[in-house]
């Protein structure tokens, strides 16, 4: 009986923490929110991080493209061989990179190289109070620190993944003519017929989500960081782990609202 | 002018402060005096809003922290945190002025950088250290930008955490005289944490010791000697028996 009780009890308080969390982030994401329309506007810092977390991602999210495509074309080509359609390889595989693998893997590949250096930076300056020091040097560190990094991740992550699913697209390309015997032109011809315009607004729709979702958390994280150096690490991991997780949840909302 | 009332603070079951009272005047220097570990950089953080106390009152001008601009509340303090908190992404200079570089009252990058140069030499600092990064300091250097960051804007009220610990003697007498020059010439309130004795003697007006979440004693710098009070008398004399229990 009393481990019924127990077990119920952990149960209810572990509901009321999620519960908790959940609604804590959801205040932070509105009160940072909206400093991102409301001035002073820090350019230099969005500058800053436009270059951090965009331009420094383009070779993890482009190698990662790369290989997806190449692979994606293989596999295609061994799935169509058994219905005789092994002609769907060119345009199965600029749908499949645009619509989920590019926005998605892109997504995870950034979660885990910026939402970990967010929640790092941010960490670090919440335990030796450098964010209590922007307070009393009358700059609001949601403004000055969380803004910044939410709008360039929103704005970047787009323009990444529209690279990325333009290098997997090639990385199908070089497979289907060089090891599956494509014809170069026919390959290209069929990738651009069967595209449509809504396969890549969806794609890059996600992008900007993941992009906020990856910044979001590690600013939660970093700036709720506990005390200590361990504080600051375990603000890292659940940084990119809750980043990861609900990217593949809001990817699956997405796709559904977008089918 | 700043008025403490009857304020707790606990982290948890960790009761730091359970009822703090203390009065400090306009262009006086308090300095507060303890253990470490008693919640005195707690009781500054207070003050600023940084922390919010979960019971008790504290007016600065008769305002309370939370109420009001708090843009303009800021803009009248000055601090000095005990670990520095030096931007590390910005260079010595840009953390002296910070404050002077954005906002009303915003100056050119110049005029900026030369008060920043000004401001460093006034703690000690030649000027060679203002393009370098925080990181590039030993603590005590980082320590001395942090003062001069806390001065640069010429605030009413300065709190400084410490300033004189990880410093050499000679240093310390500089940044003693350097904290009494600015309450005296420039009129400053100024509130100094520190277990220096030779600090208190040099900076206090008055003097406040906080022991066990209150303050056990307060008074002017002159009866510090002659008080009678058990904590006080420990404390200053460094003795390991007395009221203050040294777990060991
Ligand atoms: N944010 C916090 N969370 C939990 N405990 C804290 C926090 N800030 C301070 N404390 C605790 O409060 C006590 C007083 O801290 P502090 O004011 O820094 O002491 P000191 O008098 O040495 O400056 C310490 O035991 C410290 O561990
Ligand atoms: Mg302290």
């Amino acid at each position: 009986m009393q481990l019924i009780e127990r077990s119920l009890g952990a149960i209810g308080a572990a509901t009321l923490g999620f519960c908790t969390t959940i609604g804590r982030v959801i205040l932070f994401a509105l009160r940072a929110t909206s400093h991102i329309f409301r001035p002073p506007f820090y350019g230099r810092e969005l500058a800053q991080q436009l270059m951090q977390i965009g331009y420094f991602s383009l070779p993890v999210v482009g190698l990662t493209a790369l290989f997806t495509g190449a692979a994606l074309a293989l596999q295609i080509y061994s799935g169509g061989a058994r219905f005789n359609a092994e002609a769907v390889v060119p345009s199965i595989v600029a749908i499949g990179m645009v619509r989920e693998l590019g926005p998605v893997l892109g997504g995870l590949m950034v979660a885990g190289r910026v939402a970990s250096s967010i929640a790092a930076e941010l960490g670090t300056m919440r335990v030796t109070e450098q964010i209590d020091a922007l307070t009393t040097l009358s700059t609001n560190p949601m403004k000055y620190l969380v803004a910044p990094r939410l709008a360039a991740a929103t704005l970047a992550m787009p323009v990444l993944v529209a690279v990325g699913d333009t290098i997997g697209i090639m990385g199908g390309y070089l497979v289907g003519t060089n090891r599956l015997g494509f014809n170069a032109s026919a390959y290209v011809q069929n990738t651009t017929d069967f595209l449509q315009f809504q396969d890549i607004a969806s794609g890059l729709a996600k992008a900007a989500v993941f992009g906020f979702i990856v910044a979001l958390m590690g600013c939660y994280h970093g700036y709720n960081s506990g005390r200590g150096a361990a504080g600051v690490g375990r603000a890292t991991i659940n940084a990119v782990v809750s980043a990861s997780v609900m990217i593949l949840a809001a990817n699956y909302i997405l796709t559904e609202a977008f089918f | 002018m700043i008025d403490i009332k009857g304020v707790h603070k606990s982290f948890g079951a960790h009761h730091v402060l359970q009822g703090v009272n203390m009065k400090i005047a306009k262009g006086e220097s308090m300095v507060i005096i303890g253990g470490s570990g008693t919640g005195k950089s707690v009781l500054l953080k207070c003050i600023l809003g940084l922390e919010t106390p979960d019971a008790g009152s504290i007016l600065v001008y008769g305002q309370e922290a939370d109420q009001g601009d708090r843009d303009a509340f800021l803009a009248r303090f000055g601090m000095l945190f005990q670990g520095a908190a030096l931007f590390d992404s910005l260079p010595v200079w840009q953390n002296v002025a910070f404050r002077l570089l954005r906002g009303a009252g915003k100056l050119s990058k110049t005029d900026a950088r030369d008060l920043a140069v000004e401001k460093l030499r006034r703690v000690g600092l030649r000027a060679d250290v203002a393009d370098k990064f925080p990181a590039e300091l030993s603590g005590g250097m980082q320590k001395r930008v942090g003062l001069a960051r806390a001065i640069a804007a010429d605030p009413e009220i300065i709190f400084f955490d410490e300033p004189t610990t990880g410093l050499d003697p000679i240093m310390s007498g500089v940044i003693n005289e350097l904290i009494r020059e600015i309450v005296v010439e420039m009129g400053a309130t100024a509130m100094t944490i520190t277990h220096d004795m030779s600090s208190v003697r040099a900076i206090a007006d008055k003097v406040a010791m906080l022991h066990d979440g209150a303050v056990q004693w307060s008074g002017p710098i002159a009866k510090l000697e002659t008080s009678g009070n058990p904590y006080l008398d420990q404390f200053l004399h460094g003795r390991a028996e007395g009221p203050i229990e040294a777990v060991r």
